[in-house]
């Protein structure tokens, strides 16, 4: 196998040389954040006044962790560093209490992120030879245009397909021979199954590998897909706090994702205690951008479990691999590839007069895909004996969780008292999804 | 004005039997029920002889149930009779959201309980009357 290098020099530089890049990095990362309102505040009473108040890499650990909250509150310009006359892009997801978080990119930032999608497009081996279908969301999301870049800046030929429209994905995948796709894996399971319908073989179609990602799954699935259609399947790993896609990445080997730790700093963390776990340990995922300085995150916590590898991977590069992504320290659902709080179908659906106070949320798989069903009391009060009512009160609860969450779940209404209380620790979210 | 009394119920085992079981206990006599179908749930439509009191031990019971005028029609059995009553009503741009029937023995007494739309604005009783078939009143409906 020819291995294929985007930044050999960098990829496979010495542990002392990517440390050594790490620490000139999170200086500068030290300094951008000293102009933030958020950090402005926060370093220096841990004794960070300046960068060369940070000796060695050791010292990052002073910094205390930054959550998800945090970004909230700083919403929309604490933890901007730059003046917005310099800031070229934005990003946001949707926060948890209708809230969203954002991030900031200059020219610069946005250069360096996509030279690392480049990177991890060129570690699977793919090349500008290939056709990238993009079936992630383009718009506020980052996994649609932050690969799209990366790939053109490879320069292979992209479709910018997004998601949804099924048949006409596939269409395009017959036309212009598409031999590469960026897609969630459940998405690709539900492409497969509808490939007779659209009466096309896997024969008038030219793919040879996908990035499969946004969506926890299990190795089970990677295999039944690279079965399923004779390719081979990468898992990637991105958030869009960190930039998006291109944080970690599956090289040929297929043997984990390699973090791009010039670019990141990962640790791995006890969720409770916060503590640093021993090598090769299940934890959180915290993880410090050092390319990104338009708005600085420094020891931000993703929620995501995981482990890191310690032993060397066959394709020589140097940095180290991060397992699948093995579940979440909170209790944010990934549906299809779309990230959903609970506290957001909960707000919603307590802002309705005739919606009691008890709710269920159901998560499982319809077929290849990922369903959703928020189950809710109708308020006895409230009922005019009318099914036209509870028709409507049905599409309302609908529209507004869509308008939330972005997805449209399916709603039953249910009798007063037949679902779990409200008081105490009431089961409010069944997952019937494999587990990982 | 007659009333019907609706109940929403979950479409699963045992939730119907609540309901009868509650109404026994507070000794409301059913006079006539239809259920209405929504795929997971269902509507419990019901005549009963004390619909007030019926309504107040199930709303205790924590059930969400509505009282809603019906137009209740004598309908004598024989052959088109329901046809000449829909007809008037039709010719009269009257709609039907849901209606149940039923006939009573040994009278041959068809009942036609009728829920109509808008109608506390409709003239449907007129229509109903002008067609030649009897309304029956609320103590009519209740004591059959």
């Amino acid at each position: 196998m020819e291995i294929k290098f985007w930044n050999k020099e960098v990829e496979t530089a010495t542990r002392d040389r990517i440390k050594q890049i790490q620490l000139e990095r999170l200086k500068n990362i030290i300094a951008a954040a000293l102009k933030t309102p958020f950090y402005s505040k926060r370093l220096p009473a841990v004794g960070i006044k300046s960068p060369d108040d940070v000796k060695s890499l050791d010292d990052l650990r002073r910094i205390p962790f930054t959550m998800k909250d945090d970004l909230r509150q700083s919403y929309p310009k604490g933890l901007l560093a730059v003046d917005t006359s310099e800031v070229v892009r934005i990003h946001t997801s949707s926060g948890t209490t209708g809230i969203p978080t954002v991030i900031y990119l200059t020219a610069k930032d946005l250069d360096n992120a996509t030279d690392l999608v480049a990177r991890s497009i060129t570690c699977t081996g793919a090349d500008k030879t290939d056709v990238l279908q993009n079936m992630m969301s383009y718009g506020l999301f980052t996994g649609g245009l932050c690969m799209h870049y990366g790939a053109e800046r490879v320069g292979m030929m992209v479709i910018p397909a997004a998601s949804g429209n099924t048949k006409r994905q596939v269409q395009l995948m017959k036309d212009f021979k598409t031999t590469v796709l960026h897609v969630t894996p459940s998405y690709l399971l539900h492409i497969h199954s509808k490939l007779a319908e659209f009466g096309i073989a896997r024969s008038d179609l030219a793919l040879r590998k996908a990035f499969i990602g946004a969506e926890p799954h299990s190795e089970n699935t990677r295999k039944k897909l690279e079965e399923l259609y004779g390719i081979d399947a990468y898992n990637s790993y991105g958030l869009s706090e960190m930039n998006g896609p291109g944080i970690a990445f599956e090289c040929q080997y297929k043997c984990d994702l390699h973090f791009w730790e010039d670019s990141y700093i990962v640790e791995i963390i006890n969720p409770k205690t916060g503590e640093l776990v021993k090598d090769g340990e299940q934890g959180e995922v915290v993880l410090t951008n050092l390319i990104r300085t338009a708005m600085p995150l420094m020891r931000y916590r993703t929620r995501d479990l995981a482990y890191l590898h310690t032993e060397p991977c066959k394709c020589g590069r140097t940095h180290r691999r991060m397992s699948r992504i093995l579940g979440r320290s909170d209790d944010m659902l990934i549906i299809n590839g779309v990230n959903v709080f609970p506290s957001q179908i909960e707000e919603v659906i307590m802002k309705i007069p005739e919606v009691g106070t008890n709710y269920l949320i159901l998560v499982e798989k319809h077929g290849a895909l990922d369903r959703l069903v928020v189950k809710v009391e109708l308020y006895p009060k409230m009922f005019l004996g009318e099914a036209k009512q509870i028709e409507a009160l049905k599409s309302k609860i609908g529209d507004d969780l869509k308008a939330s969450i972005t997805i449209k779940p399916a709603i039953e209404l249910h009798e007063q008292g037949s679902l779990p209380i409200s008081e105490g620790k009431a089961v409010r979210v069944v997952d019937t999804r494999e587990k990982l | 004005m007659a009333k019907q009394l609706h109940i929403f119920v979950e479409n699963r085992p045992g939730r119907l039997e609540v309901i009868t079981e509650n109404l026994q206990k507070a000794g409301i006599d059913i006079k006539a029920f239809a259920i209405q179908d929504r795929t997971d749930y269902g509507l419990m439509k019901l005549i009963v002889d004390k619909p007030q009191e019926a309504y107040l031990s199930l709303a205790d019971l924590g059930c969400a149930c509505a009282l809603k005028d019906v137009l209740a029609v004598s309908v004598p059995d024989k052959p088109g009779n329901l046809h000449k009553l829909l007809s008037a009503l039709s010719k009269s741009n009257i709609n039907i959201i849901d209606a149940h029937g039923f006939v009573l023995q040994p009278s041959q007494m068809g009942i036609c309980v009728l829920e109509i739309e808008n109608y506390a604005q409709s003239n449907a009783d007129e229509v109903v009357a002008k067609a030649g078939f009897e309304v029956l009143n609320d103590s009519q409906l209740y004591n059959l």
